[in-house]
């Protein structure tokens, strides 16, 4: 409401007080209503999240809860449960691991040295960061491993996830090195460093924001990621929380409300922790780049 | 693969002049060096893929049987059947359906409408919206599928429960639209994010002036807001339209389901794919989703390009 207030102190003719007045009111109830109508639309499904792993009588539906806390041992106690969580953590580490490392080595690469046919490469990648999705790519990446023997390998299935985020990686940390000043670098090289300590001492510490974001981002999409593990991942030991979470509710059965919503809370907590710290830190908005 | 590279496309408008200064003395072949891992992965998991799904798509190359051993060539036959396939025609009818109503207009609408009414909203109000909208679109989202269930349910989900309509099964009911109204929910953050940067760059002297002029709301949008956020429409929804033709979520509400009412060309190509064991078929499917990938991606640099 705060752009209009300027307006509405304004000294306005007499006349036309009471029309504004009875407009203004319109317009403030319109737009209560829009704000309680939006914030309604998107926090009303989230809430299930909130009550449903407390209720001793999980539904479907949002209600108040009785509150209780069986629900949670009912979960710790799931076959499958916590040995899922921690497949996920495993499949998210090796994805986000090796697309921090790599897409660190090949932005710096690209914004510092010229090198032949760079401004092409860089479109590629953006094109293929949209073009080739899982969806898209799903068929051969399928076929490869199955002929490869990979189905259910969890390091190889890290690996196809880290090479489907990688373009994009890399294009948002070239873009984050580029604005990076060089004379850090120069001044570290006139006082006798090697190429080597220049990276390790001069270029990491100042690139560790941009860093950062790639990390988290690439963790955030692995975390989530189902499509690629519920392809490759077929037998219920290697699966992730995400395939397992799905599979609960093919079984059917009341039983399973039970732990379905202490499940899916846990598994979104880590996405949930790492939003909240990312826009304390950093903000989560656009401001040209990734920067923020 | 991903949804959502944050910004990938601002990022490359902003692209500085290339520097040509080697500030750490890398050297050339060492740099070729640090860029061949990540070359070689994508090489692997991104264009190997691409291009193989070509070759797949012109044999008939299954999951089982005898054509899993030894594959015939077929040349353009799967592209032939699909032409006759009724069920791949209702997929592509349902993906244009989806897409224009949750990306085009959807996701379009009401990203614009709240980066614009937020603008002036109180920091406190701002930040809750913005979080529940965001959480909306990083939760994992299968949890996400979960919370919609929820909400959707036929025994006394929360939507029957507010409109004290028991026994509606809205998944079932009515597939397309809850799928519909769902992706708009899940999606709307990116364009939220991009129009609030585009409209943090709409000069506020003239939005003071339509004001003075006595201008509404809707035309102030209209006839100052429009013309500077123009190339922002367009490009968000080349991305976003592109992102929900590819999207696999609908998967996880109605499998397709009921009786294909709900069957997207992603969720198409999985049954195909694995449940029906056709992978000739299905990676000629995959091959004309992605050709469409393409020149919707070609289209959104050229933009980028022409705007840089």
């Amino acid at each position: 409401m705060t752009s209009h207030e300027p307006r509405d102190r304004q000294p306005q003719p007499r006349v036309s007080t009471r029309v504004n007045s009875g407009k203004a009111v319109l317009r403030r109830t319109g737009y209560v209503a829009f704000m309680a109508a939006v914030l309604a639309f998107f926090a009303v499904p989230m809430l299930w999240l909130a009550s449903a792993p407390f209720d001793s009588d999980p539904g479907l539906g949002l209600h108040w809860p009785d509150w209780t806390l069986s629900n949670w041992t009912a979960t710790f106690e799931h076959p499958y449960a916590l040995g899922s969580l921690v497949n996920s953590v495993v499949l998210c580490v090796v994805a986000t691991a090796v697309t921090t490392v790599l897409a660190t080595l090949a932005a710096y690469a690209l914004s510092r040295v010229r090198i032949p046919g760079r401004d092409a490469l860089l479109y590629l990648l953006l094109l293929l960061s949209s073009v080739v999705t899982g969806t898209a790519a799903m068929v051969p990446i399928f076929v490869m491993m199955f002929q490869l023997g990979l189905i259910n390998s969890q390091y190889a299935t890290g690996l196809v996830l880290a090479g489907g985020i990688l373009p994009a990686a890399i294009f948002i940390l070239k873009d984050f090195i580029d604005s990076v000043p060089r004379s850090y670098e120069e001044s570290a090289r006139v006082f006798g460093a090697s190429p080597a300590q220049v990276l390790l001492h001069v270029v990491l510490p100042v690139a560790r924001p941009g860093i950062a974001t790639i990390l988290v981002w690439a963790f955030v999409q692995a975390w989530g990621n189902f499509l690629l593990p519920f392809l490759l991942l077929r037998d219920i030991d290697a699966q992730p929380a995400a395939v397992l979470l799905n599979t609960m509710k093919d079984e059917g059965g009341s039983a399973n409300l039970t732990v379905i919503p202490v499940f899916s809370l846990l598994y979104a907590v880590p996405v949930v922790v790492l939003y909240l710290f990312v826009s304390k830190r950093y903000g989560f908005r656009f401001h040209g780049g990734i920067k923020a | 693969m991903v949804s959502a590279p944050p910004a990938a496309g601002e990022a490359a408008r902003s692209r500085r002049a290339p520097g040509n200064r080697d500030s750490a003395g890398l050297g050339v072949a060492p740099a070729i060096g640090f860029l061949a891992p990540g070359l070689l992965l994508i090489g692997l998991f991104l264009i190997f893929p691409a291009l193989w799904t070509i070759y797949i798509g012109l044999t008939n190359y299954t999951l089982t049987g005898a054509t899993s051993v030894a594959p015939a060539f077929v040349g353009l036959g799967n592209f032939a059947e699909a032409l006759n396939d009724a069920l791949f025609g209702n997929a592509l009818w349902l993906t244009l359906v989806y897409t224009i109503g949750s990306a085009v207009l959807g996701q379009n609408i009401v990203g614009f409408a709240l980066a614009w009414v937020l603008r002036g909203a109180r920091p406190a109000l701002r930040r809750t919206i913005e979080t529940f909208v965001l959480l909306s679109w990083i939760l994992p989202t299968v949890v996400i599928a979960y919370l919609w269930i929820a909400v959707l349910d036929r025994d006394g989900g929360t939507l029957d429960l507010l409109l004290g309509s028991p026994g509606t099964a809205w998944l079932i009911e009515y597939p397309m639209a809850s799928l519909i109204v769902f992706n708009t929910w899940h999606g709307t953050a990116f364009s939220m994010m991009l129009y609030s940067s585009a409209l943090a760059a709409v000069p506020p002297s003239q939005l003071e002036t339509a004001r003075s002029v006595g201008a509404s709301g809707w035309q102030t949008v209209r006839d100052v807001v429009f013309p500077h956020i123009r190339g922002h429409v367009l490009t968000n929804t080349l991305l976003i339209s592109l992102w929900t033709a590819n999207d696999f979520t609908p998967f996880l509400l109605t499998a397709g389901g009921p009786n294909h009412e709900s069957e997207l060309v992603p969720v198409f190509i999985y049954r195909q794919a694995i449940s029906s064991g056709r992978l000739g078929y299905a990676a000629a499917i995959s091959f004309l989703l992605l050709l469409v990938n393409l020149v919707v991606a070609l289209v959104y640099l050229l933009l980028l390009r022409k705007r840089a």
